[in-house]
């Protein structure tokens, strides 16, 4: 495959397929698609659309059935479990809907098993993760458990997390979802700054058409294909 | 960190960790009861045979160290035994069980005083009627005795005439030849007891014994204390293996559910591991940590336990059931604690490594 250059997401022909029982499930159906280094993408389109099977195989949670992807330099095709889960651990991060924060650590706790799985000191923050910390607005929070901040704030230490690692790409599944949209807009408007003043390559699904609208440009998923590409 | 997530889970969920720990300190509890019960009854026996003052102890053919076969020797040997060179002092004694770990002993006042140098009476005088009974401390502690209270043995009633200080052969002594009379062993003993002029002499003296009396279990004191042992009693070591074995299937199955259930409840957290690069040795090392961590509390837990075991037991029977504290066993106590909690790991533990993220993630 020809990458194109400064490519940090490439997919040729990705298929999935999932077996449901007796029943065969196709969730992409050819999906090509190039995402240079430092892009905010937005990814809408229905349930069922296949935006988060795309969304699981670039984060290297799941292997596509055929097709190539290569993220980070990796072919997520070919490189098995081990090669999947070092490239979540070193490439991508993802932020979700539900926080997904570990609910018995501490805000500080979460970052500091990212660091740590990523193979990165754990007890000492370097000056970059405080002045995101600060950006982020929970530096004062870091010694709460999840159970004792509000949504807002949860998606911000799941961000914080995120990006603690220096992922090459963000994934974040519906980031908005679960925010009253004051969060929602802080949320968004924190994505845009980071991937404007750290260049960070961003992916994000939404729903929303505003939200959407924050990205450099929007994929429109049917039917497990990108029917549309808006800018 | 995996001491934070290991410690923070278990902190977590307060009782599920609280009850794992207390069911996995039963079999170690179990476990230091048994050996503690085990040693403290053959340290008590063998500081009461050291307590009476003799050199060698002379026994029918046929007995073991922690058996008699009845009362089997002819009273009239005592005499013969007194003539050997360098015996200084024969005595003989008849022991007849009761029940349980307890047993009567029959003795000659006169015989037994100068060889063991005689009783510190606590309480009240030695025997003189047939009716009376001696017991030790121990014992009336056990029984709620005093001097003049009455207590069944061998059913029917004696009379407390006295309570002496534990450690000299026993814990009841009657009058000999009253319990010979009662047990229908006229003119038989258990066991003879002799003292020499230098207990120096006493390997030669057991070997003119043995020269003479062909067959008999003739000991040192000395020998006989050192073979007052586990292995030594018959079962014992085989009883105390089976509750070894018990000890580790508990642990297996409290930590293997514990664990199991552990895993369930946090498949979500298990999702976000891995979606943040866990790798599988890394969610297998966690929950094999925390199951060490509850194999150490039920070890700790366990030995605190076994201190509970043996104050009741110090208070309900600290004649039958003396029960020692064995540091010794404590690391094999917990060991055996903390293997079974990790093959009890190894199941959940696998379950969580084989999770898939996707479906993880969006367990509710």
């Amino acid at each position: 495959m020809n990458k194109p250059p400064d490519s940090i997401i490439q997919a040729r022909g990705l298929r999935k397929v999932y077996n449901t029982g007796k029943v065969q499930v196709e969730a992409l159906r050819g999906v090509d698609l190039d995402v240079p280094r430092g892009e905010f993408i937005s990814i809408v389109g229905p349930s069922g659309s296949g935006k988060s099977t795309l969304f699981h195989i670039v984060g290297g949670l799941t292997p596509p059935t055929a097709g190539e992807v290569i993220v980070a330099g990796r072919n997520v095709s070919t490189v098995g479990e081990r090669g999947r889960t070092e490239l979540r651990s070193s490439s991508v991060s993802f932020v979700f809907q539900k926080f997904n924060l570990l609910p018995n650590l501490t805000a500080r706790d979460n970052i500091r098993t990212a660091l740590y799985i990523s193979g990165k000191e754990p007890d000492q923050f370097d000056p970059e993760l405080l002045s995101l910390l600060d950006l982020l607005g929970i530096a004062g929070r870091l010694d709460h458990k999840p159970s004792e901040m509000s949504g807002g704030e949860q998606q911000r230490v799941a961000i914080a997390r995120a990006l603690a690692t220096r992922p090459a790409i963000l994934l974040a599944d519906e980031p908005t979802g679960n925010l009253d949209s004051r969060n929602s807009l802080a949320v968004l408007n924190i994505l845009k700054d980071l991937n404007e003043r750290l260049g960070q390559t961003i992916l994000m699904i939404t729903h929303n058409t505003e939200a959407a609208a924050f990205g450099h440009r929007t994929l429109h998923m049917r039917d497990g294909r990108i029917a549309e590409t808006s800018h | 960190m995996i001491f934070t997530l290991v410690w923070e889970n278990v902190r977590f969920k307060p009782v599920r960790t609280l009850l794992s720990v207390l069911l996995i300190a039963v079999p170690v509890t179990l476990i230091l009861t048994l050996i503690g019960l085990s040693r403290g009854f053959l340290d008590d026996s063998a500081r009461r045979s050291q307590g009476v003052g003799a050199d060698i102890v002379f026994r029918a053919p046929g007995t073991s160290v922690m058996t008699f076969s009845g009362a089997a020797l002819p009273e009239k040997l005592t005499e013969v035994l007194t003539q050997t060179a360098h015996v200084t002092q024969a005595t003989g004694v008849v022991n007849q069980p009761i029940g349980g770990f307890d047993s009567v002993t029959g003795i000659d006042p006169a015989g037994f005083t100068r060889m063991s140098g005689g009783f510190i009476f606590r309480e009240g005088r030695i025997f003189e009627k047939p009716d009376e009974v001696v017991v030790d401390q121990f014992y009336a502690d056990q029984r709620h005795l005093h001097a003049g209270s009455v207590t069944r043995i061998l059913n029917r009633d004696w009379h407390v005439s006295g309570i002496v200080e534990p450690g000299k052969l026993a814990h009841l002594f009657v009058d000999v030849r009253n319990l010979q009379d009662l047990v229908g062993a006229t003119g038989k003993l258990s066991q003879i007891y002799l003292k020499l002029d230098d207990p120096s002499n006493t390997p030669q003296v057991i070997q003119a014994l043995q020269a003479k009396f062909d067959g008999y279990a003739i000991y040192s004191m000395k020998e006989l204390v050192s073979l007052i042992s586990v292995n030594n009693i018959p079962l014992l070591a085989g009883f105390i293996n089976a509750v070894v074995g018990i000890g580790v299937i508990i642990g297996f199955a409290v930590v293997s559910l514990s664990m199991y259930m552990a895993v369930l409840q946090r498949t979500r957290e298990i999702g976000i591991l891995k979606s943040l690069g866990a790798t599988n040795g890394f969610v297998m090392g966690i929950i094999v940590s925390e199951a060490a961590a509850l194999g150490f509390g039920g070890t700790i837990a366990g030995i605190l336990l076994s201190f509970v075991t043996r104050w009741t037991m110090l208070h309900i029977a600290p004649a039958s059931l003396p029960q020692a504290v064995v540091p010794s066993w404590w690391p094999i106590a917990g060991l055996i604690a903390m293997g079974g909690a990790l093959l009890g790991s190894v199941y959940p533990g696998l379950m969580a490594v084989r999770q898939d993220p996707i479906e993880a993630l969006a367990y509710e």
